[in-house]
């Protein structure tokens, strides 16, 4: 389980130096498909090819690199019902509330987002994801009786198309 | 695409994590119980055909003082593919969702610092002369983004 931490918080002190952006730019587009790609990195960016692992080891344990792997299109796989599932919880219990519902195995975000009243007064966002329609309807069931009386409205809105799905291009000024 | 089981064991291990070592495909496929180069080529074919999106790091950008919001329009639905256009055209927007709601777009806007987002979101709303409604998180309880095939 993730703690919670607040998405807007600057973060002032740097825990990546020039040679870590380096880094980013270099693998944001991708691990290279070759049997020593941290070699193919390192040539790209000048360093060793231990040094690229080192640094990204030490990402990974300063959660800057959430994991390496394999990204989805969810879609592809066959989890077509994709609902944005969204509650209006009383604030004084939203952080109860939400570690509940961010903990059922099916819901693969949970956050708390402002309202904005009065068109949009819901305050917890869960994504659940299924094949079917109905499958997805009955996990929504499931997160309304887990909240019981403290669910004071909800909506669920599934995402009928992808308009753009790229990867971060954030780290790219100099290149 | 139809998934063999070794698709399927691939996909569902490699969203763990990666090795950090010399030969990471090769120590993979090892656990996977195929070879290297077989390895490989699935990982090309499903990048290939849009199985995975991505094969690398995932960075939480906010970690390294960048930003991102969730961010939502009500686009009068005469209007929507050229609003879409508008609005995709800024590098930071990530990924946007259509959705079946008033509220029926969604996006993500990514900047490397919090002021900027404020900036693109004045600039889509002078665009498109739609309000933008900013959704950033203001907690996160889970994030659990896997999905078993």
């Amino acid at each position: 389980m993730s703690t919670a931490t607040g998405s807007q918080e600057a973060v002032s002190e740097s825990i990546i130096d020039d040679v870590d952006r380096r880094l980013i730019v270099a693998t944001q587009k991708g691990m290279p498909l070759d049997p020593r790609p941290y070699n193919i990195i390192a040539d790209e960016i000048g360093i060793t090819a231990l040094e690229v692992r080192q640094r990204l080891e030490r990402m990974q344990d300063a959660g800057v690199i959430r994991r390496i792997g394999a990204v989805p299109n969810h879609y592809r796989l066959g989890y077509r019902a994709n609902g944005m599932t969204v509650w209006n919880v009383p604030d004084e219990k939203i952080h109860e509330l939400g570690q509940k519902v961010g903990a059922l195995e099916f819901v693969s975000h949970c956050y708390q987002r402002p309202r904005h009243l009065p068109e949009w007064p819901y305050n917890l966002f869960a994504m659940v994801h299924a094949r079917e329609h109905d499958e997805a309807m009955e996990l929504v069931g499931k997160i309304a009786e887990l909240l019981g009386d403290d669910n004071l409205g909800s909506e669920v809105l599934f995402s009928t198309r992808i308009l753009k799905k790229s990867g971060l291009r954030l780290i790219n000024k100099d290149q | 695409m139809q998934f063999d089981s070794l698709d399927r064991n691939i996909i569902n291990t490699l969203q763990k994590g990666f090795p950090l070592t010399e030969y990471p495909y090769r120590d993979a496929a090892e656990s996977l119980g195929t070879t290297e180069s077989e390895l490989i080529s699935r990982l090309q074919s499903m990048l290939d055909e849009g199985v995975l999106t991505r094969f690398g790091p995932m960075f939480q950008i906010e970690r390294f003082g960048g930003a991102f919001t969730l961010a939502a329009m009500k686009v009068p639905p005469d209007q929507f593919d050229s609003v879409a256009e508008q609005v995709n055209q800024f590098s930071e927007v990530a990924h946007n969702y259509q959705r079946d709601h008033d509220f029926n777009m969604w996006f993500v806007i990514a900047t490397e610092d919090i002021g900027e987002i404020e900036a693109v979101i004045e600039k889509i709303e002078v665009l498109t002369g739609i309000k933008v409604y900013n959704m950033p998180k203001l907690e996160e309880y889970f994030v659990n983004l896997q999905f078993a095939v």
